[in-house]
């Protein structure tokens, strides 16, 4: 059952070392804060899964945190490349990490297979790509009744997924709303569940009955961190800190730069300080 | 900007590629280059137009060009957002996409797109972002445009890795792969435009852009250009295009640097 926890506790008691671990949002509602608690608490060998692993993951494996990345988008949406996770691919800095890359429609598939309880996703896609000669869990089935060959790839399982919401009410239920992403599934895939959210609710009786809620007995723990998801967005709350992207790839770029940037934006930091990040973007959302 | 012209290469090419738009074309919007061309094509002659990001957001209709495939005003301005499996599942994969528009890091003369490795993939010299929902895009759509700035070094002979399929090898491959979609129909540089020869499949000018000379498309492709008989010269952009993008691109600038000078300590 669902329990509220000081973020600090919810990562400690949901994350080990190796774990399969996905923090998903795609653009939107990224936990950032979540990623930036547990690279405080230093978790190695980590599996990280994502579609579009972004600054958090740049980020991880820039620590070194990551043994492998499992992705669809190793960039920085809009603005380029992710230069820590280059550094690690193309120069094993600051340790070499295993790749297994996917296309969305990849990913996307494989993540609600996971939550179907499949052990893989069928789809129409990777013909002709040549990720399908990289990656030896993209294979093919042939569809029994037309003789289609379709892509296959294994379900995404993770040990634990971490993701970013609107709200909670106060039994634990969360909704997430504005463009949700891959979130229900990730969670639904996963053996556990952790969700950091702007506030919570007395309840969620004035909402509309096919809004995105994820019930209270899908989740391990729930923590409030206010701005949590920046420089990325909640939509309702604030907007997403462009600037911030623009600003990470000069930061990123440079191997001393970014060890600077970390100890005084996140070692020395604390969840409690995301709420005054997003304060000047809370007009504008 | 050129002194006789008016425009630059590169507004001409977002216009040239935003005429190709219809009111009513399913487009599914690549971020960059391709989603100025389509915004455009809302703004000017096609404000019906479905313009699709990948994050789910359906019949968008930004007021500034979003930074990423999933910026807020995107969602706000849809007519509906759905989860990412169903916009690959339903939307794309089902068929209901007219035009995918795509940009490109490396092209060949066969419109297969590489935005994923330069050198070999397993030790890349440059390890690039990768192909996101490319892939699929480029065998679901109906039809695909690719709208690229004209280098050596971005269209090349040989591309390094083959991130979305466009003709192959040229003549009946995407066919022989069971892929029964157009693919690549439109290719809009800085310079020109070009569409597949109907045989080849091969990358062929069919309209030089005001100004550009057969000589400067050539010196700026890595493969040897064949050029269409009865060559056209692309109109310049009218007085209104070129307002609607200028301003498009004012909007957007003052958008995304606005939100870090007033940063928190």
């Amino acid at each position: 059952m669902v329990k509220f926890l000081p973020l600090k506790q919810a990562v400690a008691e949901n994350l080990r070392d190796g774990d399969t671990v996905a923090f998903e949002g795609f653009t939107h509602l990224i936990p950032t804060a979540a990623a930036h608690e547990a690279i405080r608490q230093g978790f190695r060998d980590l599996t990280l899964v994502r579609m579009t692993p972004d600054l958090i993951y740049d980020q991880m494996i820039g620590m070194g945190m990551a043994k492998k990345i499992v992705f669809s988008y190793v960039g920085n949406p809009g603005v380029g490349l992710l230069r820590r996770a280059r550094d690690a691919i193309e120069n094993g800095f600051p340790n070499r990490i295993e790749v297994e890359e996917h296309s969305h429609a990849g990913m996307a598939n494989a993540y609600e297979a996971g939550a179907a309880g499949l052990p893989c996703a069928v789809f129409r896609g990777y013909r002709g790509a040549g990720l399908a000669e990289v990656n030896p869990n993209i294979r093919s089935v042939t569809c029994p009744f037309t003789g289609e060959v379709l892509a296959a790839v294994p379900a995404i399982r993770p040990d634990v997924t971490f993701i970013h919401a609107q709200k909670a009410d106060r039994k634990g239920n969360v909704l997430v709303e504005g463009i949700i992403g891959i979130q229900k599934e990730a969670v639904l895939a996963a053996k556990r569940a952790v969700v950091t959210v702007e506030e919570v609710v007395d309840n969620f009786d004035d909402l509309h009955p096919n809004l995105t809620v994820l019930p209270r007995w899908t989740i391990a723990a729930i923590s409030v961190v206010p701005g949590g998801s920046h420089p990325s967005y909640a939509h309702g709350y604030y907007a997403r800190d462009n600037a911030a992207y623009l600003e990470w790839d000069e930061i990123a770029a440079d191997r001393d730069r970014f060890q600077a940037w970390m100890r005084e934006n996140v070692l020395e930091r604390t969840a409690d300080d995301f709420a005054a990040r997003v304060e000047h973007l809370r007009k504008a959302a | 900007m050129s002194e006789e012209t008016g425009f630059t290469p590169a507004e001409m090419m977002t216009i040239a590629a935003s005429r190709a738009l219809k009111n009513d074309d399913v487009c599914f919007v690549g971020i960059g280059a391709p989603s100025a061309a389509c915004n455009v094509a809302r703004l000017t002659h096609a404000p019906d137009i479905t313009l699709i990001y990948e994050s789910g957001t359906i019949g968008t209709a930004p007021d500034v060009l979003p930074l990423s495939i999933g910026d807020g005003e995107l969602c706000e301005t849809a007519v509906t957002t759905v989860a990412v499996p169903e916009m690959f599942r339903y939307w794309l994969q089902g068929g209901r996409i007219s035009i995918g528009f795509l940009g490109a890091a490396q092209l060949d003369k066969f419109g297969n797109i590489n935005t994923t490795v330069i050198g070999d993939y397993f030790h890349p010299k440059t390890r690039l972002p990768g192909g996101g929902g490319a892939p699929e895009i480029a065998t679901s759509s109906r039809e695909v445009y690719i709208t690229m700035a004209q280098s050596k070094r971005g269209m090349v002979e040989k591309i390094d890795f083959f991130t979305s399929f466009g003709h192959g090898e040229g003549g009946d491959h995407r066919k022989r792969l069971g892929i029964d979609t157009a693919g690549p129909t439109l290719l809009i540089t800085d310079l020109a435009i070009w569409k597949p020869d109907p045989v080849t499949k091969e990358f062929t000018v069919v309209s030089l852009h005001p100004g550009v000379s057969r000589q400067r498309v050539q010196d700026s492709c890595g493969w040897i250009v064949k050029f269409a008989e009865g060559l056209d010269e692309t109109p310049a952009p009218s007085e209104l295009e070129l307002r609607t993008l200028r301003d498009l691109q004012a909007r957007t600038r003052a958008a995304h640097e606005g939100t870090g000078k007033e940063k928190a300590a």
